[in-house]
């Protein structure tokens, strides 16, 4: 058997070193590749729904965050197709939902804008859905604004996994599914959440926010003014690995 | 003070005139004019036929959002629809007194924005109609021409219009649709360097202003159009400071009605509803706010440069208060009522600015970094500001969960609707009563309108590029002349 340190695969022809272990994801941005992605936090299990992390391994696609990195494995993932294919994905998200990032106070902090920079994208291309979407205000902390919710379900998973309280989950289906809230009322302010869960901490867009803290932090000094997701994302990915191996 | 050519007796028996669009005025406005067979004016209106919303779609958003949304309002003057709606929204957290460095922060955001928009407002736009002529040929009466006609003018303009945007950058982090005033206060300190940064042009802008007041003068005191060109009596309402002196960030309602005695005083601009109603007219979507106290018919007022100049009692900075002791002389001790008047009111403006931001600039407390105060919640709040065109009401209501139930805005083009209306009126009866149509006399309409640079014209601003056709019908609906301008600006005369 091979040594850690001897095993690796080839991401667009460059290679990159592996754990035993380890994803394809969590490989390539240990050796500083970016693979744009939104579902998916390092912090937390991986969930591969948003899809945006596809690779083509040996041909076939998969979701780099949950694919394992195999010795010898050719994987392609700065293609034409793949860029193509990730920018149709992002401007999808942006169509089925609500998201005026003009007025968003989650403008500069958010991955799906910071992701649509990323990528280049000059427009929705498809036409808006304009989905009727129940804001739950509530909560004398929290605000919930389904409108942005792009459904990767990591506040679903956090508040099972990580809080214990299964504060959210999701219900419908397909172009109708929706975040729903576990309190006898349907609503936030009935429910276990408070301001401190993970879950309400780390939505990726502004669908979960702590309420009144919106535009606290300047224009040039948030997330994203000061280096691209591509850059940050790779940055807070290798000072994490530094920390916890 | 009622207008005899709002509603004419006998419309059907009138040919219609219709000036659609308005020309450098942003979104949809059109004039139309009622004539009879020997084309005497009988109806004139300036209709507002653009729908914007915001009232609406702002319902139903949590409250810290609402500085940073209704500021897409204007391209032009957003800081003023930012800060109208931040001071509404302090009252949401009680904060309606402000740490000293977040309130003085605000005031150089709001002289900045004043600076950059009086300076695109008369170098961009008006110049050419007050240098060529209203009447001159078209195809110099733009900025162009100007360049070409007065290149270190035009430069004038544009380096003003730029530091302006400059200072709402250092505060903003953007020239255009920033962020900085949050609930209680503002988000970001300003640094030593962005001061120093500020200062080292600023007297260059103060001298800058001062030439641009002497034209702006000249060209007022010189122009056979001045005494009779859209010159009408009306109140006059604004903001006015403790004292009595020019503030255009906070203080209290003043209105004067025609020969300058005192309607009201000094009025908590949260019970504005108490002295102002809007009224409804079927032919426009812009609202015609009324003081309460005169009535309907003779409320109405004017806002802005002119109004503001007379209402106030002087002018805190020393060389702005000098030009407005001679802007009171001019009008003989009485009121300027003069449309024509604005723009050298706008200027005198303007150096109030510039000078205000030097001011500032050395002031200890702008380097502050306690920028953020609460109080008691509340679940209603009014902000008000002098924006460049005029006193903006910002008016909301919350629910328990912090979002917004209901919201009310009276823009300062709102306040002139009337003013404008008149101005309208009165240039038509003078220029175009019995005439053949021409694009200089087309203009001349459109030069009234202008002086009081309307809100709708801020996010456009694009000189005689939108396109324009007139009509000219006989009392049996026969088309006897139509004038067509292109969207290049290109006039011609379509076959009839």
């Amino acid at each position: 058997m091979c040594p850690d340190s001897a095993k690796t695969f080839y991401l667009d022809n460059r290679e990159i070193p592996f754990k035993e272990g380890q994803t394809v994801f969590d490989a390539a941005m240990t050796a500083g590749a970016y693979i744009p992605h939104l579902c998916h936090n390092p912090d937390y299990e991986p969930h591969s729904s948003c899809r945006l992390c596809t690779v083509i391994v040996n041909g076939r696609p998969f979701a780099s965050c949950t694919q394992p990195a195999v010795a010898g494995q050719m994987v392609q993932s700065d293609t034409p197709e793949l860029r193509e294919m990730r920018r149709m994905l992002t401007q999808m998200l942006f169509v089925e939902g609500n998201h005026y990032c003009p007025s968003c106070e989650k403008s500069g902090n958010c991955k799906l804008q910071a992701t649509a920079y990323e990528l280049g994208l000059q427009d929705n291309h498809f036409p808006q859905f304009f989905p009727k979407r129940e804001r739950d205000a509530s909560h004398p902390d929290i605000l919930l604004d389904r409108d942005r919710c792009i459904l990767c379900g990591l506040c679903v998973r956090v508040s099972r996994d990580i809080d214990k309280k299964n504060v959210f989950a999701m219900t419908g289906r397909g172009i109708h599914t929706v975040i729903v809230v576990d309190s006898p009322s349907g609503e936030l302010k009935d429910s276990k959440a408070t301001a401190q869960d993970e879950a309400v901490q780390h939505c990726p867009v502004g669908a979960l926010l702590l309420k009144g803290k919106g535009f606290e932090v300047p224009i040039g000094e948030r997330i994203y003014d000061k280096a691209s997701i591509s850059v940050h994302s790779v940055e807070a990915f290798q000072a994490r690995e530094a920390v916890h191996g | 003070m009622s207008s005899v050519l709002e509603t004419a007796t006998n419309p059907r028996d009138l040919k219609r005139v219709v000036i659609e669009p308005v020309t450098r005025v942003e979104g949809h406005g059109k004039v139309t004019l009622l004539l009879d067979e020997q084309n005497r004016v009988h109806q004139v209106r300036l209709h507002i036929v653009e729908f914007r919303g915001f009232e609406k779609f702002i319902q139903g958003r949590p409250y810290w959002e609402i500085p940073v949304m209704v500021q897409r309002l204007c391209g032009i003057c957003p800081v003023s629809h930012h800060l109208a709606a931040a001071k509404a929204i302090d009252m949401f957290v009680g904060a309606r007194k402000l740490t000293p460095a977040a309130e003085k922060l605000r005031r150089l955001l709001h002289v900045g924005q004043m600076l950059q928009s009086h300076a695109l407002h008369f170098f961009h736009l008006a110049s050419p109609d007050l240098l060529f002529g209203f009447d001159s040929e078209v195809e110099r009466r733009n900025i162009v021409g100007v360049i070409a006609a007065h290149p270190d003018l035009a430069v004038q303009g544009v380096k003003l219009r730029k530091y302006g945007q400059e200072v709402i950058r250092h505060i903003m982090g953007k020239r255009v649709h920033g962020t900085a005033a949050i609930p209680g206060g503002m988000n970001k300190a300003l640094t030593a360097t962005e001061r120093d940064l500020m200062r080292r042009d600023i007297a260059q802008v103060v001298a800058w202003s001062r030439a641009a007041v002497a034209l702006s003068r000249t060209v007022f005191e010189t122009s056979e159009h001045s005494p009779v060109f859209g010159n009408f009596p009306s109140n006059h309402m604004s903001l006015i400071g403790e004292d009595g002196e020019l503030d255009f960030y906070d203080g209290g309602l003043r209105a004067r009605d025609a020969e300058g005695a005192t309607i009201f005083d000094h009025v908590d601009y949260i019970h504005y509803n108490r002295h102002i109603r809007e009224e409804v007219k079927p032919w426009s979507y812009m609202k015609f706010p009324f003081i309460i106290g005169k009535g309907e018919a003779d409320g109405w007022y004017r806002v802005g440069p002119l109004a503001r100049l007379n209402t106030c009692d002087r002018i805190t900075t020393p060389l702005a208060e000098a030009e407005r002791q001679g802007f009171r002389a001019a009008a003989g001790g009485g009121l300027q009522h003069a449309t024509l008047a604005y723009h050298w009111a706008r200027m005198i403006e303007m150096l109030h600015a510039a000078e205000e931001i030097e001011r500032l600039l050395d002031d200890p407390d702008l380097l502050g970094t306690d920028l953020v105060t609460r109080g008691a919640k509340a679940l209603e709040g009014v902000g008000v500001v002098e924006a460049p065109r005029g006193t903006l009401f910002h008016h909301y209501k919350i629910n328990e969960d912090e979002v917004v139930e209901k919201a009310n805005l009276i823009v300062s083009t709102t306040n002139n609707n009337q003013a404008m209306n008149e101005a309208v009126r009165q240039v038509a009866a003078r220029y175009l009563d019995g005439k053949k149509l021409t694009e200089g006399l087309l203009n001349h309409i459109e030069v009234a309108i202008r002086a009081y640079d309307p809100c709708l014209s801020c996010a456009t601003h694009a000189l005689g590029k939108m396109p324009l056709q007139i009509e000219l019908l006989d009392a049996e609906g026969l088309l006897l002349d139509r004038l067509v301008k292109g969207a290049d600006g290109t006039l011609s005369c379509e076959p009839v």
